[in-house]
C-alpha cells in the first residue's frame, strides 16, 4: 500500500468528546422501548419460577415436605437449601447466608423453597403443597434486644448477635476535647430505607443439560461476584458458569451484591433440566433488601472559638438485619468517613453492627457515610450558631489542602471543596438573603448548608486475587470498527457512554466508530462491577490505557506506511501526517497497514491503585480508601409550614468536585439524582415492620417523591483535575447525596428554629417538634429567668446529650 | 377458565387474540405481542411504568383488563418512532439525559405524550402534574421536565 499525497477525501477533524455534554450511547434503545431488560429476554418456552418464604422470623427447620408439591402437574422442579453446595455472602470472610434457608430462617420472607413450572397457575399451586415445620425461636427486631444479655443468637458463633464491632483512635481526644471552647454532644437516628429502584428483581437461567453448563442473565451490578457465587452455592466449576447483564432499571447498591434469587434461579435450572425465569414482585424486592440500616448515632464535637475542630468522639449502631453481607464494611465506613472530610484533631469511633431478625441490610448509595455525615454537619451547624459563626466560616476554618493524608491514613490527592463552598454561596445568594427571606405563618422559609465527600472506588477490592482493578480490551477489525470490551456493568449511570469518550478521545476517533460489549463473561474481561463509584475512575484509567496501546500499534504501522520514524507520525484520528504534512492517510489505510500484519487487533488495558492509597495497616484500614476523593456542597431552601410540620424544598444549589467532567451531561444527571435520593432519606423515605412483618413493601406506603415534591437542582461542577484520575476525572454518583439530608435540616432549623436530629423529617415529627417546643417556653415563661451562664440554645462544654 | 376473542388496534395494526379471563392488558402485550417497551414496575398502579394510550388517553397497563378493550385502540412506546427515527418528544429525552437507567422512560414518555396531544404548550407546573404518577429514581425529574419542555418548544 502507498501513502497518498492527500486523503481520498475530506477526513473528520481530531475528535474530543472528553468533556462534552454526550448522550448516552444507549439512549434510543431507552426511549424507544428497544431496550431489553432481563424480564424483557424472550426465552420461549422457560419454565415459571418462584419462591415459598418463611412466615416465621427466627426457628429452626424441622422439615420441608416437598412430596406433595413435586406430584403435582407441570410441577418441573422443587428445591430446599439442600440443593446448594455452601453458603455465600459478598465478602468472603463474612459468608452466612445461603440461598434458601438452612437449619434455621432468620427473618420473615427469607427464602425456605422454591418451585419451577409450567405456568404461573402450577407454580403457585406447588408453592401450597409444601410443607414446612419450623420451631419458631425468640426473635429480636431491634438492636438493644438483640445485645441484651442472654439474648438468643441468630448466629451461633457471633456473641451477642455482634456481626463486628469496630474501636478506632487517632490521636489524643482528650486532649482534644480539653482544648476546644464549644463542645457539643448529641444524639441521632436515622430510619432503614430502601433502594426503591423501579425495575422488579429478575433472572434467567439455562441450564445446558448435555454440556452441563450454566448461564444466567441477571439484574445484577455486579457480574463477577455472581459469578463466582454461583459457581461457589452450586458447586460448579467457574469455567462452567456464563453470567450476562442486560440492560438493568437501576441498582443503587441493591445489585452489589449476589442475591438469592439469582441462586434459586439458577438451581431451579439445574434440577429441572432447562431454562427458568424467576420475576419477582415489588413486595418481594422490597424483602430482598440489603439498604441502608436504620443507625443511631451519639457525636460529640469540640472546636475552637476559631471554628477548628479538636476532637471527634462517635458512637454507630447500625441494625443489621439477618445475615453479613456487607455489614461490615457499612460499620466500617461510617467510621472511616465520619471526620476525612476536614483536618480534625483527634477521634474516637466505636462501632457495632448488629444482627436481628429483620431482612438484611447492605451497601446503597453513599454506602456506610450519609448517616454519619447527617449527624457530623448538624453538629457544625449547631457549633456554628453556638460560635456566632457562618456555618460556611466554620467548614473553612477546617478545609484540608491536597496532598493530605487523614488522620485515618487516606491519601487525599486532590480537593475542591473551597470552590464547591464558594459556588453555592454565591449560586444561593447566601450572603444576601439569608435571614432575610419573607416570612408568613404557614409559611416560613430557611436555608442551610453542608458538605460531603466520597470514594472513587475502594482502593483495595472486595476478592484480593493480585489481579489488576480494572481491565479493558479493545477490538479492531477489517471493517474499521473499534469494540471496547468491558465488563463494567452500565445500570443507567452512562459509564458505557464514558468509556467510548475515552477511547474515542485517545485516539481522536469519532464515537460513530466505537461500540461497546459489556458484561458479558464470555466475551467481556472481568470487571470488579459497578460500586463505591469506581467505574469512572478505574475502568476510565484501563480504557485510557487500552486506547493508548491501540494507537501506539497504529502509529507504528503508519509509520512504516509512510516511511518515516514513529516518532514523526502525526496523529489526527481519521487521518494522520508524517512531520510537516506532506505525506498522510485516512484511517482505513491505517488499520490496513496494520491488520496486515497481525490480522485483527486485539489490545487491552489494566490499571490498579497505587499502594499509597490503599489506606493503613490497623484492622478495617483498607474501607474508605481511595485513589480519589470527591468533594460536594450543598444549600437547600425550605418552606416549613408551621401548622402542620409539611416541609416543601423550594430549590436546591449543589457544587461537586468531579474532577475532570467527562460528560458534562451524565454527571449532572448523576449529582441531581444525587441529591434527589438525599431528599427522599431527608423527608419521607422510611421502611416500617411490624415484628419482622414488612409493612411498607410497596410504592403506596415507602413513599419515594414524584414529579411534583421536586425542586429545581442548580448544579455547579468544580474540576479540580485529580492526579491519578482519567483526564483527571473523579467520582459523580454519591458523594452529593450525604450533605443533602443535613443541609436540610439546617434549613429546616433557620426556618422555624427547631432541630430535628431524627430522620426522615415528616410532618409528624416536626409538628411534635414545634408543639414541644411551645411546650417549653410556656413552662420557661413560668419559671424564674436563667441565669446568663444557662442562656437558652447553648450546650455547656460539660453538656450532656440531648 | 374461560377465555374470550378479542379484536383490537395495538399501535394502527389490527389484532385479533384469545384473552383469558383477568389478562391484563400489560400481560397482552407484553406475553401475547412481544412488546415488550412496557414494563412492569410494581405489583400494580403504583409506579406508572406500564402507561399507555388507550384511545389517546393515558392508562395502567397493568390496571387495565384486556377484555375491556374491544375495538379499541391502543399506543406503546414502540409507536413513536416513525421510519426517520424517534420522536421529537423521544429525541429530547434522549439529548437532554430524561432518561438514565430506562426502565420508567416507556411510561413517562407515554404520560408526556398524552399531555402535549391535550395541552401542547403546558406550564411546568402542569407537566409535573401531568407525571405525577410516573416515579423515577435516578433523575431527581430535572432531565425529565426538561425534556418535556423542549420537545414542548420543537412543536411551536
Amino acid at each position: 500500500m502507498k501513502a497518498q499525497t492527500l486523503p481520498a477525501r475530506d477526513a473528520a477533524p481530531p475528535a474530543h468528546p472528553v468533556g462534552q455534554r454526550t448522550p448516552l450511547i444507549d439512549g434510543l434503545d431507552k426511549v424507544s422501548g428497544r431496550a431489553r431488560y432481563t424480564a424483557d429476554l424472550p426465552f420461549p418456552g422457560a419454565w415459571v419460577g418462584r419462591i415459598g418464604r418463611s412466615l416465621i422470623a427466627h426457628g429452626l427447620i424441622r422439615s420441608i415436605d416437598t412430596a406433595a408439591a413435586r406430584a403435582l402437574p407441570g410441577v418441573r422442579a422443587v428445591i430446599t437449601g439442600a440443593d446448594f453446595a455452601a453458603p455465600y455472602g459478598v465478602i468472603p470472610i463474612a459468608q452466612n447466608e445461603w440461598p434458601l434457608a438452612r437449619g434455621k430462617v432468620r427473618y420473615r420472607g427469607e427464602p425456605l423453597f422454591a418451585v419451577a413450572a409450567d405456568d404461573e397457575a402450577a407454580a403457585e399451586a406447588a408453592l401450597a403443597a409444601v410443607r414446612v415445620d419450623i420451631e419458631p425461636l425468640p426473635a429480636h427486631f431491634d438492636c438493644d434486644s438483640a445485645r441484651a444479655p442472654g439474648a438468643v443468637l441468630l448466629h451461633d458463633d457471633k456473641a451477642g448477635n455482634l456481626e463486628r464491632s469496630v474501636e478506632h483512635d487517632f490521636g489524643d481526644v482528650e486532649a482534644g476535647f480539653a482544648r476546644a471552647d464549644r463542645v457539643v454532644e448529641r444524639r441521632f437516628h436515622c430510619a432503614e430505607l430502601a433502594h426503591a429502584q423501579l425495575e422488579l428483581n429478575a433472572s434467567v437461567a439455562q441450564w445446558d443439560v448435555g454440556q452441563q453448563r450454566l448461564t444466567v442473565h441477571s439484574v445484577t451490578q455486579v457480574p463477577y461476584y455472581l459469578h463466582l457465587t454461583l459457581a461457589q452455592t452450586l458447586g460448579l466449576d467457574t469455567s462452567a458458569v456464563r453470567v450476562v447483564k442486560p440492560f438493568v432499571g437501576g441498582g443503587f447498591g441493591h445489585r452489589v451484591e449476589p442475591l438469592n434469587f439469582e441462586m434459586v434461579t439458577a438451581a431451579l435450572a439445574r434440577a429441572a433440566g432447562g431454562t427458568v425465569r424467576l420475576e419477582l414482585t415489588r413486595e418481594e424486592t422490597f424483602l430482598t433488601h440489603r439498604a441502608r440500616p436504620d443507625s443511631d448515632i451519639r457525636l460529640r464535637i469540640g472546636v475552637t472559638a476559631a471554628g477548628e475542630i479538636t476532637a471527634v468522639d462517635a458512637e454507630v449502631v447500625q441494625r443489621g438485619g439477618a445475615y453479613a453481607g456487607y455489614g461490615l464494611v457499612t460499620i466500617l465506613y461510617a467510621g472511616a468517613l465520619l471526620h476525612a472530610l476536614y483536618r480534625v484533631g483527634a477521634v474516637r469511633y466505636r462501632g457495632w453492627r448488629v444482627y436481628t431478625n429483620l431482612p438484611p441490610c447492605g451497601a446503597m448509595r453513599g454506602h456506610g457515610a450519609v448517616n454519619v455525615r447527617f449527624a457530623f454537619e448538624s453538629v457544625l451547624d449547631e457549633l456554628a450558631g453556638e460560635l456566632g459563626l457562618d456555618p460556611f466560616a466554620l467548614r473553612r476554618a477546617n478545609l484540608i489542602t491536597p496532598p493530605y493524608r487523614t488522620l485515618n491514613d487516606l491519601q487525599v490527592n486532590s480537593c475542591g471543596l473551597p470552590q464547591c463552598l464558594d459556588a453555592v454561596e454565591r449560586a444561593s445568594g447566601w450572603r444576601e438573603r439569608r435571614g432575610r427571606l419573607p416570612q408568613r405563618p404557614g409559611a416560613r422559609r430557611g436555608l442551610g448548608m453542608a458538605c460531603s465527600h466520597y470514594v472513587s472506588g475502594s482502593a483495595k477490592p472486595v476478592h484480593w486475587s493480585g489481579e489488576p482493578h480494572a481491565v479493558v480490551a479493545l477490538k479492531l477489525d477489517f471493517d474499521g470498527s473499534i469494540t471496547i470490551l468491558s465488563g463494567a456493568a452500565d445500570i443507567g449511570q452512562g459509564s458505557s457512554t464514558l468509556l467510548a469518550q475515552v477511547v474515542a478521545e485517545v485516539l481522536l476517533l469519532p464515537m460513530s466508530r466505537i461500540r461497546v460489549v459489556a458484561a458479558d463473561s464470555a466475551l467481556t474481561p472481568k470487571d470488579n462491577g459497578s460500586y463505591s463509584s469506581r467505574v469512572s475512575f478505574m475502568v476510565g484509567n484501563a480504557a485510557l490505557r487500552a486506547g493508548q496501546a491501540l494507537r501506539e500499534v497504529l502509529v507504528e504501522a503508519a509509520a512504516r506506511s509512510l516511511g518515516c520514524r514513529a516518532g514523526a507520525v502525526e496523529w489526527l484520528g481519521e487521518r494522520c501526517t508524517s512531520t510537516g504534512g506532506e505525506r498522510s492517510l485516512d484511517f482505513a489505510q491505517v488499520v490496513r497497514a496494520a491488520l496486515a500484519d497481525s490480522g485483527t487487533l486485539t489490545v487491552k488495558g489494566s490499571w490498579s491503585t497505587p499502594p499509597e492509597t490503599q489506606g493503613g495497616k490497623f484492622r478495617g484500614a483498607a474501607v474508605g480508601s481511595t485513589a480519589g476523593f470527591s468533594y460536594s456542597a450543598q444549600v437547600v431552601e425550605v418552606e416549613v409550614d408551621d401548622e402542620t410540620g409539611a416541609v416543601r424544598v423550594l430549590q436546591c444549589w449543589t457544587a461537586h468536585d468531579c474532577g475532570r467532567a467527562l460528560n458534562p451531561l451524565a454527571v449532572e444527571g448523576q449529582v441531581q439524582g444525587a441529591v434527589w435520593m438525599g431528599l427522599g432519606q431527608a423527608l419521607t423515605e422510611e421502611t416500617h415492620y411490624h415484628e419482622g412483618l414488612p409493612l411498607r413493601a410497596n410504592f403506596l406506603d415507602y413513599r419515594v417523591g414524584t414529579a411534583v415534591e421536586s425542586p429545581p437542582v442548580d448544579v455547579t461542577l468544580v474540576e479540580s483535575l485529580d492526579p491519578l484520575g482519567p483526564f483527571g476525572a473523579k467520582e459523580a454518583s454519591e458523594g452529593g447525596l450525604h450533605s443533602v439530608p443535613p443541609a436540610l435540616a439546617a434549613a429546616v432549623h433557620d426556618a422555624v428554629g427547631v432541630r430535628l436530629r431524627e430522620l426522615p423529617i415528616t410532618p409528624d415529627r416536626l409538628l411534635q417538634a414545634l408543639v414541644e417546643r411551645q411546650r417549653e417556653q410556656r413552662r420557661s415563661a413560668r419559671r424564674p429567668p436563667p441565669t446568663p451562664a444557662a442562656a437558652p440554645g447553648a450546650t455547656p462544654a460539660t453538656g450532656r446529650p440531648a | 377458565m374461560t377465555t374470550h376473542l378479542l379484536t383490537l388496534t395495538v399501535n394502527g395494526r389490527e389484532r385479533t387474540l384469545a384473552a383469558r379471563d383477568g389478562l391484563t392488558l400489560l400481560e397482552l402485550l407484553r406475553d401475547a405481542l412481544m412488546l415488550t417497551g412496557t414494563k412492569q414496575g410494581c405489583d400494580g398502579g403504583e409506579c406508572g411504568a406500564c402507561t399507555v394510550l388507550i384511545d389517546g388517553e393515558p392508562h395502567l397497563a397493568c390496571l387495565t383488563l384486556a377484555a375491556r378493550l374491544d375495538g379499541r385502540a391502543v399506543e406503546t412506546i414502540e409507536s413513536l418512532a416513525g421510519p426517520s427515527g424517534v420522536s421529537a418528544l423521544q429525541r429530547a429525552f434522549h439529548e437532554r439525559l430524561g432518561t438514565q437507567c430506562g426502565f420508567c422512560t416507556p411510561g413517562m414518555v407515554m404520560a408526556a405524550e398524552a399531555l402535549l396531544r391535550r395541552e401542547p404548550h403546558p406550564s411546568e407546573a402542569r407537566i409535573r402534574e401531568a407525571l405525577s404518577g410516573n416515579l423515577c429514581r435516578c433523575t431527581g425529574y430535572v432531565k425529565i421536565v426538561e425534556s418535556v419542555q423542549a420537545a414542548a418548544e420543537d412543536r411551536a
